[in-house]
């Protein structure tokens, strides 16, 4: 298991580096295939050649993109040195460069939005986990039932709903008619755990409902098809309660395909959710995502990406040695 | 609690109230009937048969014959989660089960009442281990600390021939190989000692060397515990040797029933002759021995009208019996009923000069 | 958003502007402003005046500003933020309406001296003037604060019209490159002694005062410089200095002790504090604009449709409601290269055949699109002229039977086909498809050709290569202007000499000698109002030409919480004069 671990972080580390040659390439490259270099999207509006020629030299443009690219690996190992007009500024590892347009090391600026993706999506996963889960699993025990039939075109509103209309539709009545909650900005949870808590409720259920319902519509189908498996009737034979029967060895089951999706999902989350954290005037790493590309600010987004990748490639990781320690029919090997 | 499509001379449909019954168990004209979409299924319809303790009962049939859903209804196992409706009485020991309290039953199943399933690899629970699985059929019973019931498991295990079981409980059943699985399947099954044990094709799933060492296990058992026991089969073979008693079912009825010598050695009824021609016997060449019913099993919710077997009977109609219109009763006098329209003598010669040459 | 550089300006100011900026010589303002309420009360008059000090002042923002660095800065709400924390020379003045336009006397005593030959301003420095950090503002500072704009490698994004005029030849590379050890290299700017700045120019050049009223000309203290990171906490010489800043996420000014209000006619400074939440989505802000809970959307151009219709359909809603100018105009240019379009004939078809009122349509309709234009001076310019409608447009009307006699004229009755150029970026392919429609009514077959936003000033239709190429015989634009005179907003789009190979403004190629000569002449005009004069015969003449089909002033509909004191529209701006909001409830 260690060992299998251990490879495995290796392929992990290998496809970050992949993953970031290809973001890398697309960014540096393609706007230069489209004809506006990087150097003029830097410069800003007035893109005067003389403002352009020095940028490309100072942002390493004028090198070739491996030169550029073996720069900023030695950013991300070691730390890099920039020159910030009246001196040069140490940027220590790992550094992903700064942000063409606030001059921010992108590091750092990740680490501190981290938090509030953190909040969210973890927030979010308990509350559609739990309520997913449930209700796919009450819709599964009264199958055909009303019960069942209101889970299920709830989780199919979920489903085709977007963010951006749940979203903004809890908030015009949560916030704004019912005045249930107040527009709060985020507050860090260190700060002031309540205040935390209300700020994040919105956009948890908002996120949650999205999410809950492809939970609810996985776990139904999974429980139905586990309720017919040989061993649960096994295991009703052997005089087992029927509470233990579905808590036990039905959702044993149910749980394995649910941690595989949930593992992704979260891990995706992480990386930031552009939409919820829009709507909600979350400052996340999805907000800082969409606000960079809004703003052409290569170096945040190749610093989001990788970062995004990076719960990506974890998740993955995780949810394939959570598999094998649920299923003891996959071999880590 | 019987429906009044019954077609069985013998249903208790009214009248004295019901008997206790002498026998260990007794089932009494049971019905299970799903309600699905494309109609009424009457998996079983009828079924009446006394077992006593340390006595073996097998029940032949092909498959879809209502085998399964029969000893699935004696564990009251369509209880939980079903379309199914359940009719008849099922006495255990002296107790009607049917109309008992469902917490009750579940209490004598596993402990009381075992069964032993098929397919040893999908029924038993690939994510726990062997051993769990086998503590937790005990504790459930039997409460008591968890290394107690682990020794016990162990010794089950040890029971039904596995080899190093204080190593091998601690595998999951996918590390056990398919003979070994139905031993530890068999080991869950007795852990607490059941005063009847249901075999449901207990070696259909296991290769033919196997077979033999399993149902020589299941005897062992049977003697060593003095269980009652149902073997359920489509292999009258198999039957015949374990058996003290013979039922055959077909389309959710039994259409013969008696000791395993009448039913294996003097069938009456045609479609237990079919079985017999279609059973593989060592003593034949493969391509001989196999003589397979001609049609499909009968649909059990429109079941043909008259005798269900008539679509694939070779002596429908024989002599101008009329198997298309009128229903066979199973007779009630005699200890060799069958459900056949044919005149007792008549099968009696039609068995003896033509099908048993055959064989 | 039109064009590369765009500071807005606006307001409904109608009429030449006496204009008397910087220049010497005040003109008389009321002591007491005008008090109004209702909708559209803060185009013309103080809303809520008071002097009540103390509150915070919350703003909001749908994204970050583009940088804090007053050098940085080409956001016109960045110019309006400004305000707070950045003093210049002479600033504009803190007055609705057309007052507004007028440049005072900031942290220099007075207007600059001119010299006789308008080659040389003097300014000379009040006292007092201070750096948040007590330090004593000095000339120096100011000259070093200019000399940062050279320093495109580092410092980019600003305007850059100080190098055009300053530079002269000199290549300048900014401080951090000036071998100058005291980085003071730049020779066009002199700092005699701590108190005088004097800049010389090659050519006279009337508007040079509104140059250094742009937050760039202000005073940075070299040794607070920190380059690319001066954004992140800039020097204050104003009544606020910032507090904390996370970019993308908020900023907070407070109130700076080393500002004496004794020296600052401009500023009010009625808030205790203030916040800025950046990066909040649209509708939100509007939401918490009409819940109160924000006090104004910084980026003034409008509400969302969603607070658009609980505007115009709740009277008490829209009380609190203005519906002011930007200062962009949107306009067709009709190119003189292009076939058949170099027969003014042709251009004047055009002219005529173009339906103003579906052109409105496009845009939003009169309250969030604008009014109808009809030639290319916005109200707010100094020498704007509503009558001029030579084409007889302002009904909007299509004149089917003048474009016809027109089409003849050109020797084309049966029209002819041609290509309209378009960004696909927001109303602006449904404004293309609006004149083709109208096009098509006097037989003229007009193709659209949609192109990438971001390169569609700078090559496509900045590129007059390009457009012969691709044969664009009329080319959707707007424009807005970074100061608000005939100079700073036309100049650019009709001076034959500076048509560019890229990035070229002015698309239809119109080279007319008599209109570059009445430029020079505006030009060098030291005095606004014969300047303005000019002007109103420069766009005479551009709009005879026919090149220019002007068809919307642009409008935003904005939402101001009522709790806000001292509200009004500011000129230069064509939004609300952020430094002299106040909260009434002290809150
Ligand atoms: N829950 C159920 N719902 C509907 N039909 C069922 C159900 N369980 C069993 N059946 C039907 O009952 C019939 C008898 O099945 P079974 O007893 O399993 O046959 P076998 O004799 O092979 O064991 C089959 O046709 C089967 O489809
Ligand atoms: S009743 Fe007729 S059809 Fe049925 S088994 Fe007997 S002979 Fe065959
Ligand atoms: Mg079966």
């Amino acid at each position: 298991m260690i060992a299998y671990i251990l490879r495995r972080l290796v392929t992990a580390a290998i496809m970050l580096i992949i993953i970031s040659m290809v973001t890398f390439g697309i960014f540096f490259i393609a706007p230069k295939a489209t004809g506006t270099d990087p150097a003029v999207l830097f410069v800003g509006k007035i893109a005067d050649d003389r403002a352009i020629a020095a940028t490309k030299i100072k942002l390493g443009f004028d090198q070739p993109l491996y030169v550029q690219y073996g720069r900023f690996i030695k950013g991300i190992v070691v730390g890099r040195d920039f020159d910030s007009g009246p001196d040069v500024t140490h940027c220590p590892a790992p550094c992903f460069g700064y942000s063409f347009k606030t001059d921010q090391e992108v590091w750092p600026l990740l680490m501190s939005r981290l938090p509030v993706t953190f909040s969210l999506a973890i927030g979010a996963a308990v509350i559609w986990l739990v309520s997913g889960v449930l209700a796919g699993m009450i819709s599964a025990l009264r199958k055909r039932s009303i019960v069942d039939r209101m889970v299920m075109v709830i989780a199919l509103a979920g489903i085709s709903l977007p963010i951006y209309f749940t979203g903004l539709l809890a908030q015009a009545v949560f916030v704004y008619k019912l005045q249930w909650f107040p527009a709060v900005n985020y507050t860090p949870f260190f700060h002031n755990p309540a205040l935390w808590a209300q700020a994040l409720i919105l956009p948890w259920i908002s996120l949650a409902f999205l999410y809950a319902a492809t939970y609810a519509r996985l776990t139904r189908a999974t429980m139905l098809e586990t309720l017919g498996e040989d061993y649960v009737r096994t295991a009703r034979a052997k005089g087992l309660q029927e509470r233990r029967v579905i808590g036990k060895h039905v959702l044993r089951s149910v749980l394995t395909p649910i941690v595989t999706v949930f593992g992704l999902d979260l891990g995706g989350l992480l990386g930031g959710a552009i939409l919820t954290e829009t709507v909600f005037t979350l400052h996340g790493l999805g907000k800082l995502a969409i606000d960079a590309i809004g703003q052409q600010d290569l170096p945040i987004i190749l610093g989001v990406t990788m970062f995004a990748a990076f719960f990506i490639v974890m998740a993955n990781l995780v949810v394939d040695v959570l598999y094998a320690v649920i299923d003891p029919r996959v071999r880590l090997t | 609690m019987t429906t009044g499509l019954s077609t069985s001379a013998e249903a208790y449909t009214a009248g004295p109230p019901p008997r206790v019954p002498a026998a260990f168990l007794e089932v009494r004209d049971l019905r299970v009937h799903f309600q699905t979409d494309d109609g009424l299924v009457k998996a079983v319809d009828g079924l009446t048969f006394n077992l006593e303790r340390g006595k073996t009962l097998g029940i032949v049939g092909e498959s879809g014959s209502g085998k399964s859903v029969t000893s699935l209804g004696i564990l009251g196992l369509h209880r939980t989660r079903s379309n199914a409706r359940v009719s008849g009485e099922i006495w255990l020991d002296g107790e009607e089960l049917i109309s008992a309290d469902p917490e009750h039953v579940r209490k004598l199943r596993g402990r009381k009442m075992a069964m032993i399933f098929q397919d040893p690899l999908t029924a038993m629970h690939p994510y726990f281990t062997i051993g769990a699985q086998i503590i937790e059929a005990y504790r459930t019973h039997h409460g008591g600390s968890k290394s107690a019931a682990r020794r016990h498991a162990i010794d089950m295990l040890n029971r039904v021939g596995i080899p190093q079981a204080a190593k091998r409980v601690d595998d999951y059943p996918h590390q056990f190989s398919g003979g070994m699985r139905q031993r530890a399947m068999i080991a869950m099954a007795l852990v607490n000692n059941p005063e009847l044990l249901i075999a449901d094709e207990p070696t259909t799933a296991l290769d033919v060397t196997v077979q033999a060492q399993i149902l020589d296990l299941i005897r062992d058992l049977q003697d060593e515990f003095g269980s009652a026991v149902i073997v359920i089969t489509h292999d009258l073979g198999v039957v015949a040797e374990l058996s003290n008693d013979i039922l055959v079912m077909y389309g959710g009825k039994c259409v013969e029933y008696g000791s395993a010598p009448d039913v294996f050695y003097r069938p009456e009824h045609p479609y237990a002759w079919g079985l017999l021609g279609s059973m593989p016997r060592i003593d034949q060449e493969v391509r001989d021995r196999l003589i397979p019913i001609k049609g499909a099993p009968p649909s059990l919710i429109h079941l043909p009208s008259g005798c269900a077997f008539h679509p694939r009977c070779q002596y429908a109609e024989h002599n101008g019996i009329p198997c298309r219109t009128v229903v066979p009763d199973l007779p009630k006098d005699t200890d060799h009923p069958v459900r056949c329209l044919l005149p007792v003598p008549e099968r009696r010669r039609i068995f003896s000069q033509e099908i048993a040459p055959k064989l | 958003m039109a064009r590369g550089r765009k500071v807005l300006v606006a307001t409904s100011v109608i009429g030449a502007l006496a204009l008397t900026a910087g220049c010497g010589g005040t003109s008389k303002t009321p002591t007491t402003p005008p008090k109004a309420s209702g909708y559209n009360a803060a185009l013309n008059a103080v809303v809520n005046p008071s002097t009540a000090k103390g509150g915070t002042l919350r703003m909001a923002n749908p994204s970050d500003i583009d940088s804090f660095d007053p050098a940085r800065t080409y956001y016109a709400w960045g110019w309006n933020m400004n305000r707070f924390y950045t003093r210049n020379l002479v600033s504009y003045d803190s007055k609705v309406g057309e007052a507004g336009l007028k440049l005072v006397p900031d942290i220099a005593k007075e207007a600059g001296k001119v010299s006789a030959d308008g080659l040389t301003y003097t300014y000379t420095l009040k006292d007092n003037i201070k750096f948040n950090d007590g330090s004593v503002v000095t000339s120096k500072d100011i000259k070093y604060g200019i000399e940062r704009i050279f320093a495109q490698d580092v410092l980019s994004g600003g305007p850059t019209y100080l190098i055009d005029f300053l530079d002269q030849g000199q290549r300048y590379p900014g401080p951090y490159k000036d071998s100058d050890p005291a980085k003071m290299g730049l020779k066009s700017v002199e700092t005699p002694d701590d108190k005088t700045i004097v800049f010389k120019l090659k050519e006279p050049f009337g508007d040079f005062p509104y140059l250094l009223a742009m937050p760039g000309a202000g005073p940075v203290k070299q040794s607070a410089d920190t380059g690319e990171k001066y954004a992140n906490k800039p020097m204050s010489t104003g009544p606020y200095m910032m507090d904390s800043y996370e970019p993308g996420k908020s900023a907070v000014f407070v109130r700076n002790p080393n500002w004496d209000p004794a020296t600052d006619p401009i500023r009010k400074a009625l808030p205790d504090r203030i916040e800025l939440a950046l990066g909040v989505e649209s509708n939100e802000i509007d939401n918490r604009l009409l819940a109160g809970t924000v006090d104004i959307d910084t980026a003034q151009v409008g509400v969302q449709q969603a607070a658009q219709t609980k505007i115009q359909l709740d009277p008490a809603v829209k009380a609190n409601a203005d519906n002011p100018v930007t200062g962009f105009i949107r306009y067709f240019s009709i190119s003189t290269q292009v076939a058949p379009f170099n027969d003014i004939h042709c251009r004047k078809a055009v002219q005529y055949a173009a339906d103003k009122v579906a052109l409105q349509t496009a845009r939003g309709g009169p309250e969030a699109g604008g009014d109808i234009a009809t030639n290319m001076l916005p109200p707010n310019i100094a020498g704007h002229d509503p009558k001029l409608d030579p084409f007889n447009t302002k009904s909007g009307k299509p004149q089917i039977d003048k474009a016809k006699e027109e089409l003849k004229l050109c020797g084309k009755p049966d029209g002819f086909k041609t290509v309209i150029a378009v960004r696909n970026r927001g109303k602006e392919p449904a404004c293309a498809e609006a004149l083709q429609q109208a096009l098509k009514a006097v037989g003229i077959d007009a193709s659209i050709e949609q192109s990438d936003p971001a390169l569609y000033f700078r090559s496509t239709i900045g590129s007059p290569d390009n457009v012969h190429k691709k044969g664009y015989g009329i080319m959707t634009a707007g424009w807005g202007a970074d100061w608000q005179t005939g100079y700073g907003y036309l100049q650019i789009l009709i001076d034959g000499r500076s048509i560019l190979p890229s990035g070229n403004n002015n698309y239809a190629e119109l080279n007319d000698s008599e209109i570059n000569s009445l430029i020079d002449k505006a030009r060098a005009e030291a005095d606004p109002t014969k300047a303005a004069a000019i002007w109103n015969d420069i766009n005479k003449k551009v709009m005879d030409t026919a090149t220019m089909l002007p068809f919307v002033y642009d409008k935003a509909l904005n939402y101001r919480n009522p709790r806000l004191t001292n509200v009004y529209i500011h000129s230069a701006f064509g939004m609300l004069d952020f430094q002299a909001l106040g909260v009434s409830d002290g809150k």
